[in-house]
């Protein structure tokens, strides 16, 4: 009797149970939601709104192509530079005064904390340069006054003046002809800021604003920021160009890569920042996800220092150069995922020289080489690997055993030497090392942003010369490229400069590596922009 | 007698949380650094800045007046600002919080719904096939580390099966405004579109989480039921019933039941405390927006002020539900006085 009962009770719970789970069992993916927007996985906090102060990529990948316009825009699969809000431009002959047309009718967003009252003109590009080049500007010394990629670059030196022509015109001067200045006017940096919302915030007090609420001329406006969370966006209907950005977009701040994978693959993400190298085959792997890779800008090297002995003799490290095989290197230290470097200039640069010579792996030749120049079996010197992990170079330390290993070949022992990171970059900078494992990310489009900062003599003081290596012959030819404007003429001396490279050897290329990015595959027009931040005013969603 | 209760009641709960503001207040020296950045949150003061906080905040004063201003400040929901975000301690407290809360009453809501009823049937069938059962299971559930379930529910139901999602609280795409901090009631007075489908979404993300949670609270709410009616079906009362011919659901119904519940209804809101503990955990693995995963991130981020805040007000939240469970279970059975064991 006991036990009808109870199994009465039982079967009570039971169905209970099952209407529970068939309410709460609906089908629940998130990708029916009615609402139409993209979020984007991203990798961390950005330090302001605003990519003059920093040259962080997350800082510019939350502000530079998403609130902002530049003058003038790369195309992300030519690299050739392209009118963005300046319409044309124009060159003096002797290169020295640069004259933009701007476009007309361009408006800046309407936020809840601003409504511009006019259009883009000749005044917002005045104040946005002359914000991080004047330091007597109003706004110069607002969130910190220091414009990291300007002054590295020297370009506020640059610039001697920037003058209004008329309401759409303006004129550029500058002490000395750069070619590459038109690149650096591209850059995600050289954003254009409004000046009629600074002269508000300064009535209003609250000049730091300009870099926390922004208000730029770019395909989505800013909402919300909530720290360690996310950020929102939602889209400029007014935006010049196109009608094509999506609805919103939210940047969900995710520092694990591995719960921005897990993300991406429940559809809680569209799209995410830096997928690690090991993730690379799951997401080959799934139909619904996309990974996109190409060359990135970048090259991972092996210097020497060529102020020591026996590094100071071209024979010598040629000879060195001979006797490792780049090919293994790749693939066991970066997976597969960078192609071979020949020279300093990626594929992607307009500037790249497809018929360069470069040394080819031969122990027999470097060992004979080595001979020749006195250079005894046992004779010792070290290998500093880089201690963090670049895309360009992602295990330096594995790298330099497995060149150790190819260097004993050819009868040389190898120390492998390496320092916390500060401490590694300043002894670097002392020339301590013999030779180093490192690398170079280029931040525009220009092949001087390559042969400038690694190999120029002056570069030895400024710390990006890790080669310490100082050729006047080399340095006239860059100087004279920087003359020219027309890219036809600048590739005839870069040809040159390649040419000393490859006869003096004062480092080895070895990898230009892929950046990706992945997204889900009802996702498209999601380019990977080489040369820095992620765009998203022309992302689709199906 | 009930009056006196209350009072004592009340007394202890006042004196509890006078001893936790005098340790919170402790935090401000012991922390490493200046004692008035810990204690405001305010950084990279300039000297005159520094010397009027230091005014306002009774810095020149002893020990005692600077306790009494803090504490006034406390009551007053002036609980400093954040190093990490600059915002209002009081402000963000209030809005994750809520989060927490919800988290639990929900798992608590669950955990009564499984485990009270296979508690009965576990009970009255108990030393049979089904009971062992029941048992077994329970004691799996019940030694499950939260953190370990709540990453097989992800592996399982987020990523192979793609039925719930990972993280947070509510798809991003929805943006309801911060009202109360409780979601549903937050979505309900929103003027969003799609209401519904915001809603739908909130579900979603509840469940891998309250699951989570559910298994634990549920397996010890489960033995408790079982114990108490194994008790209480064994007692002269019930047989008496049957030997008066009432029927197996008569006898549980009119005498079964209450006298199940009755002396383990308190021990069910004490599980209360232990879930909010258990919610933090849940929270970071989910991201879930509550108090524990903001914490967290308040400790690695070494934001003091944050640190002090928040384990006085999660201290406070718990001292004050176990005051109240305590209070309410003399309420409905007055016969419980002094202290009582809990057997699972």
């Amino acid at each position: 009797m006991k036990l009808s009962n109870s199994s009465q009770l039982v079967r009570f719970t039971l169905v209970i149970w099952a209407v529970f789970c068939v309410s709460a069992c609906f089908d629940a993916t998130e990708q029916n939601s009615p609402v139409k927007g993209v979020i984007y996985c991203s990798e961390g906090n950005p330090i302001s709104f605003n990519p003059q102060l920093d040259t962080s990529s997350t800082t510019s990948d939350a502000s530079s192509h998403q609130i902002y316009d530049r003058l003038l825009d790369f195309d992300p699969e030519t690299g050739k530079i392209v009118p963005a809000l300046a319409s044309s431009w124009l060159i003096s002959q002797d290169g020295l005064t640069y004259t933009f047309q701007l476009r007309r009718s361009v408006k800046f967003h309407t936020t809840g904390y601003f409504s511009p009252s006019r259009s883009f003109n000749a005044d917002d590009v005045i104040f946005s340069i002359d914000r991080w080049r004047v330091a007597s500007h109003p706004y110069h010394h607002v969130s910190g006054g220091h414009y990291p990629y300007f002054t590295s670059i020297g370009l506020n030196d640059l610039i001697s003046d920037v003058k209004r022509i008329n309401g759409y015109r303006i004129e550029i001067t500058l002490t000395r002809p750069n070619s590459s200045f038109l690149a650096n006017l591209a850059t995600d940096f050289a954003v254009i800021l409004s000046a009629e919302y600074a002269q508000v915030l300064a009535q209003r007090e609250q000049k730091e604003f300009i870099d926390i609420y922004p208000i730029g001329t770019g395909p989505f406006q800013f909402k919300e920021y909530k720290k360690d969370h996310y950020i929102r966006y939602s889209k400029n209907d007014d935006y010049w160009e196109h009608q094509l950005a999506p609805e919103m977009l939210i940047f969900d701040i995710t520092p694990s890569s591995s719960l921005r994978l897990a993300k991406l693959m429940t559809g809680e993400c569209d799209a995410i920042a830096f997928p690690s190298h090991s993730e690379l085959d799951t997401i080959r792997d799934r139909v619904d996800l996309t990974l996109d890779g190409r060359p990135g800008l970048n090259v991972g090297f092996w210097a020497f220092n060529t102020s020591k002995y026996p590094f100071d003799n071209p024979k010598v490290r040629r000879a060195l150069a001979m006797a490792i095989d780049k090919n293994t290197l790749l693939e066991a230290v970066y997976y597969g995922s960078a192609v071979r470097a020949k020279s300093l200039l990626p594929e992607s640069s307009w500037a790249y020289q497809a018929d360069i010579s470069e040394t080819n792996y031969n122990p027999v030749m470097a060992r004979k080489l080595l001979r020749e120049s006195g250079i005894e079996d046992g004779f010792t010197m070290t290998i500093w690997a880089m201690p963090v992990e670049r895309a360009y170079n992602p295990n330096a330390r594995k790298m330099a055993e497995l060149m150790q290993n190819y260097l004993s070949q050819v009868g040389v022992q190898v120390n492998i030497v390496s320092y916390e990171w500060t401490t590694f970059r300043e002894r670097l900078k002392k020339g301590l090392h013999d030779s180093v494992l490192i690398g170079w990310s280029a931040d525009n489009g220009d092949p001087d942003n390559f042969y400038r900062p690694l190999l120029n003599c002056s570069a030895i003081e400024s710390g990006t010369n890790r080669a310490m290596w100082c050729n006047p012959e080399y340095d006239a030819l860059i100087n004279q490229a920087l003359q020219y404007s027309e890219n036809e003429q600048r590739i005839k001396y870069y040809r040159l400069a390649n040419q000393i490279l490859a006869e003096q050897v004062p480092l080895v290329p070895l990898a230009h590596a892929y950046r990706y990015r992945a997204h889900r595959s009802d996702l498209s027009g999601l380019v990977i922009n080489p040369f820095g931040a992620v765009r998203f005013g022309d992302v689709k969603k199906l | 007698m009930m009056l006196t209760q209350i009072i004592r009641k009340f007394n202890l709960l006042i004196l509890t949380l006078f001893v936790l503001s005098i340790l919170s207040f402790l935090l401000v020296y012991l922390f490493p650094g200046d004692p008035l950045v810990n204690l405001t949150g305010l950084e990279n003061l300039s000297p005159e800045a520094h010397q009027k906080l230091a005014e306002i905040h009774g810095f020149d004063h002893s020990y005692f007046y600077q306790y009494w201003l803090y504490l006034t400040n406390l009551l007053e929901g002036e609980w400093g600002f954040s190093f990490s975000s600059g915002n209002p301690l009081w402000r963000e407290i209030m809005q994750t919080l809520p989060a927490s809360m919800e988290l639990s009453a929900y798992a608590l809501l669950f955990s009564l719904l499984i485990g009270v009823p296979f508690g009965f049937i576990a009970g009255f069938q108990h030393y049979k096939l089904s009971d062992y059962s029941l048992l077994t299971a329970s004691v799996v559930g019940y030694s499950i580390p939260v953190f370990w379930l709540s990453l097989i529910l992800i592996l399982v139901f987020s990523l192979q099966l793609g039925w719930f999602p990972l993280s947070g609280r509510l798809s991003l795409l929805y943006d309801i405004p911060h009202q109360t901090g409780f979601i549903f009631i937050d979505i309900f007075l929103s003027d969003v579109e799609f209401k519904n489908d915001a809603a739908k979404s909130a579900v979603q993300h509840l469940i891998l989480p309250t699951l989570s949670l559910t298994i634990v609270t549920a397996s010890i709410i489960f033995r408790l039921t079982r114990r108490s009616v194994i008790d209480v079906m064994s007692s002269q009362y019930i047989q008496t019933a049957y030997t008066r011919g009432l029927s197996g659901l008569q006898v549980v119904m009119r005498h079964g039941v209450r006298n199940a519940l009755l002396p383990i209804i308190p021990l069910f809101g004490m599980q209360f405390a232990v879930l909010l503990t258990n919610a933090m955990i849940v929270e970071v693995i989910f991201s879930w927006p509550g108090i524990g995963n903001w914490l967290i991130q308040a400790i690695f981020q070494r934001d003091y002020p944050a640190i002090r805040a928040g384990m006085l007000a999660v201290s406070t939240l718990v001292i004050i539900l176990t005051v109240c469970t305590d209070l309410l279970a003399n309420l409905i059975n007055p016969a419980l006085s002094g202290d009582r064991r809990a057997q699972i």
